[in-house]
């Protein structure tokens, strides 16, 4: 039954002999003999990260602010000194009568390493580190909490579509219409009051969850669009419908298909958000509804920097050069695991 | 003739154990059936009957009121008969795609019903669904979208297995695994690389390996090679052929390349807007084509040779395909087509044997072109979808 025409087209199609290209394919011979293992998307990206000088250099800054501030008690024990007792009332000689440190830079000498506050005496260093660690501390369970709530609503707005994506993405959006520092300022307090009656102290933690609640409450969104918009783009991929016509039920496809993709924007985008909550609780403690009373706080020693920056610069410095170090940094750091992630994409 | 279920059975069976085993109790089962019973005399595996799926389309942001459907598929049927392969043919946007999914129970049809050995896919959920699904697998279009990127080939061809635990043991999987990157041509020394290490067609082989994981006897491919370079195409083709022998595998191979279709394909149905216009052996459609679409069609095929091109006549249809949400009346290609008349607007025809088809409809003119022509009659004894069907000459130059 094979006619000529037949013939041409088939030939035309089949170039060799069937054994010919079917059984043993020249799969670049001599990688394979090196990489028989293959190496998974996330090392490639290690490899293409440890190349990347500026966020190596980037990722043992903010690895060292963070071991700075996991290590505040070790560091305070070794110097000998703790954030708390005001060395400068204690000890006459310190102070002068307007309450600034005697000596010039801030008081600092070979004792007090960055110098002492003004007004209370407390020495600065301990201060910085201490606050370091409640602002990171801080920073990162808002983190955490803010991107878990982003994949859930963007996974379930993704992957559902229709009503669930239709309700999920108005609260997104009205969620971010609120101006938040504005809505921080406002409700920090409120809600505090609502769990502790005026007249009492608010205990430390309460406040912690407070600001973490407030901040997480509006910290979530930009996650939560990004990812809905990539599980509506990895939905559509043909491996998510292998993966159904294999009868895979949809829980499995969430975990084992879509949330693997969906590791680089989680990564990059919340190496973004942790420097911004960083200085969004350094900022609500500067105006005053963050961390209070002998708390030690970053944000908080900006507060008492800008009062007295006139006659004490010094005091300023420290906890303002360590910020911006900590958030350059950081932001570089995001900017590189970007890169290694997606190398394409150029800047 | 009976034992064939049972044989395929046992070789299945098998198979969840030693699949090398099986390959060859598969193979000599197949070869044995080839030996007693022409293709077209074997049972039918899947018998789809008037299949539709509409997609509805909406208007208003918040109450939702339909406004039409986008008639995707409407009222295909055809059935796909064991170890043959059935190639459907269409442009772009005429529901081949669609069909894929139904049949692969990826979306509901809006009506119609599915049977796999006689059992109403459609109607199935849960376990029952799941059972099923195992027998009917895909080869995907696009090898760079269809494996997962996270994963190495060995969890993306052992996943099926996670799924469905009975076909292999668990410490049977990594064997199984292995076994079948071998049986589609790669080494299985691959198990523990990313897809993105391989080329388009070694993704397609291991797209076709995790088909094959679960043992189905239906493997729908839809347009398995149109992402690939031509000279990968037909090794991808050529493995897939050898496979169907090895697992006495039915394929529903679906392409816009009428070309690989006529190579791989026992039989073929053409698609036009959501219906089947046209449906026969491969030399049938081929060969005595005698819907106008098909012609048209078969007339747009490159032909390798310039002074064959040169001498055929092309048919150039003119306009565009109508929008698949409102769709002509009558015949849905009536608005292309150089025959229609208003008996075509009128009443729409049927996919049948046409009336007149054979020695009759085909002489006048035809007749001159040869004692060859004496064949042509029972061989354009095929259903198609025309009030006017009939023979068209040398549409392919012979």
């Amino acid at each position: 039954m094979t006619s000529p025409s037949q013939a041409a087209i088939a030939g035309a199609e089949t170039p060799g002999p069937d054994g010919a290209g079917l059984n043993s394919e020249p799969v670049d011979g001599d990688k394979a003999a090196t990489d028989q293992l293959g190496r998974s998307p996330g090392q490639l990206m290690w490899m293409r990260f440890k190349r990347d000088r500026t966020g190596v250099i980037s990722a043992f800054v903010v690895l060292i602010m963070f071991a700075i501030a996991a290590l505040a008690p070790v560091i305070s024990w070794l110097y000998g000194k703790d954030p708390w007792t005001r060395y400068g009332q204690i000890r006459p000689g310190l102070l002068n009568d307007n309450a600034y440190p005697v000596k010039p830079n801030g008081g600092m000498d070979s004792e007090f390493w960055f110098g002492l506050e003004p007004g209370l005496g407390r020495d600065v260093l301990t201060q910085l580190v201490y606050g370091m660690r409640t602002s990171l501390s801080l920073a990162v369970v808002i983190t955490i909490l803010s991107v878990v709530l982003a994949i859930v609503i963007g996974v379930a707005g993704g992957y559902l579509g229709g009503k669930p994506d239709y309700f999920l993405g108005r609260l997104t959006d009205l969620m971010m219409s609120f101006p938040n520092q504005l809505f921080f300022v406002a409700f920090t307090p409120v809600i505090g009051a609502l769990l502790v009656s005026p007249q009492d102290e608010m205990p430390t933690w309460l406040r912690a969850c407070v600001l973490i609640f407030v901040m997480w409450l509006l910290g979530w969104m930009t996650l939560a669009r990004l990812l809905r918009g990539q599980v509506l783009t990895l939905r559509e991929r043909e491996f998510i419908e292998a993966a159904k016509v294999a009868g895979t039920p949809p829980w499995r496809i969430i975990r084992k298909e879509l949330l693997p993709n969906l590791v680089t924007p989680i990564l990059v985008q919340s190496t973004y958000m942790l420097p911004n909550f960083v200085t969004g609780v350094a900022g609500l403690s500067f105006l005053g509804v963050g961390m209070q009373g002998s708390t030690p706080d970053w944000g908080r020693m900006f507060a008492t920097g800008a009062e007295v920056y006139q006659s004490d610069i010094t005091y300023m410095i420290f906890p303002g050069v360590a910020m911006v170090i900590f958030i350059v940094a950081f932001n570089l750091l995001g900017d590189s695991v970007r890169d290694a992630f997606d190398p394409k994409s150029g800047r | 003739m009976t034992s064939a279920p049972s044989e395929g059975a046992a070789a299945r069976a098998a198979g969840a154990g030693g699949a090398t085993g099986a390959h060859t109790a598969a193979y000599e089962s197949r070869t044995a059936l080839t030996g007693t019973a022409p293709r077209e005399a074997r049972e039918a595996i899947l018998d789809v009957r008037d299949l539709v799926k509409h997609y509805p389309l909406t208007q208003g942001v918040v109450i939702k009121r339909q406004v039409g459907a986008v008639k995707a598929v409407d009222g295909v049927s055809f059935e796909l008969r064991r170890g043959e392969t059935l190639g459907i043919v269409g442009e772009s946007g005429c529901g081949k795609s669609t069909v894929a999914k139904l049949v692969t129970s990826l979306e509901a049809p809006t009506s119609g019903s599915i049977r796999f050995k006689g059992e109403d896919v459609t109607r199935l959920s849960g376990r029952a669904l799941k059972a099923v699904r195992r027998n009917i697998q895909m080869v995907f279009q696009d090898p760079y979208t269809s494996l997962n990127p996270r994963m190495t080939v060995g969890d993306i061809v052992g996943e099926p297995f996670d799924i469905h635990p009975e076909v292999a043991p668990k410490g049977e999987r990594r064997r199984a695994v292995r076994e079948l990157l071998d049986v589609v041509g790669l080494d299985p020394e691959y198990v523990n690389r990313y897809p993105h290490q391989f080329s388009g067609g070694q993704r397609q082989r291991i797209g076709i390996a995790r088909g094959l994981a679960l043992r189905p006897e239906i493997i729908v491919a839809d347009e398995p090679v149109s992402a690939l370079d031509v000279s990968v195409q037909a090794q991808v083709v050529n493995l897939m052929e050898r496979l169907q022998d090895e697992f006495d595998l039915s394929y529903i191979f679906i392409a816009h390349d009428l070309s690989v279709v006529r190579h791989i394909s026992d039989r073929v149905g053409v698609m036009y807007l959501g219906k089947l216009v046209e449906t026969g052996t491969e030399s049938e459609i081929y060969e005595h084509p005698t819907h106008p679409y098909t012609q048209a069609l078969l007339s747009a095929v490159p032909v390798p040779d310039p002074g064959a091109e040169a001498g055929r006549a092309r048919i150039v249809l003119e306009g565009d395909v109508p929008s698949p949400a409102n769709p002509p009346s009558g015949c849905r290609f009536r608005t292309r087509c150089w025959k229609a008349d208003e008996r075509c607007a009128r009443e729409e025809p049927p996919l049948r044997i046409p009336d007149g088809a054979g020695g009759g409809a085909g002489s006048g003119g035809e007749g001159a072109d040869g004692p060859g022509r004496g064949t042509a009659g029972n061989a354009a004894r095929h259903p198609s979808a025309c009030h006017y069907a009939e023979e068209k000459a040398r549409i392919v130059p012979d």
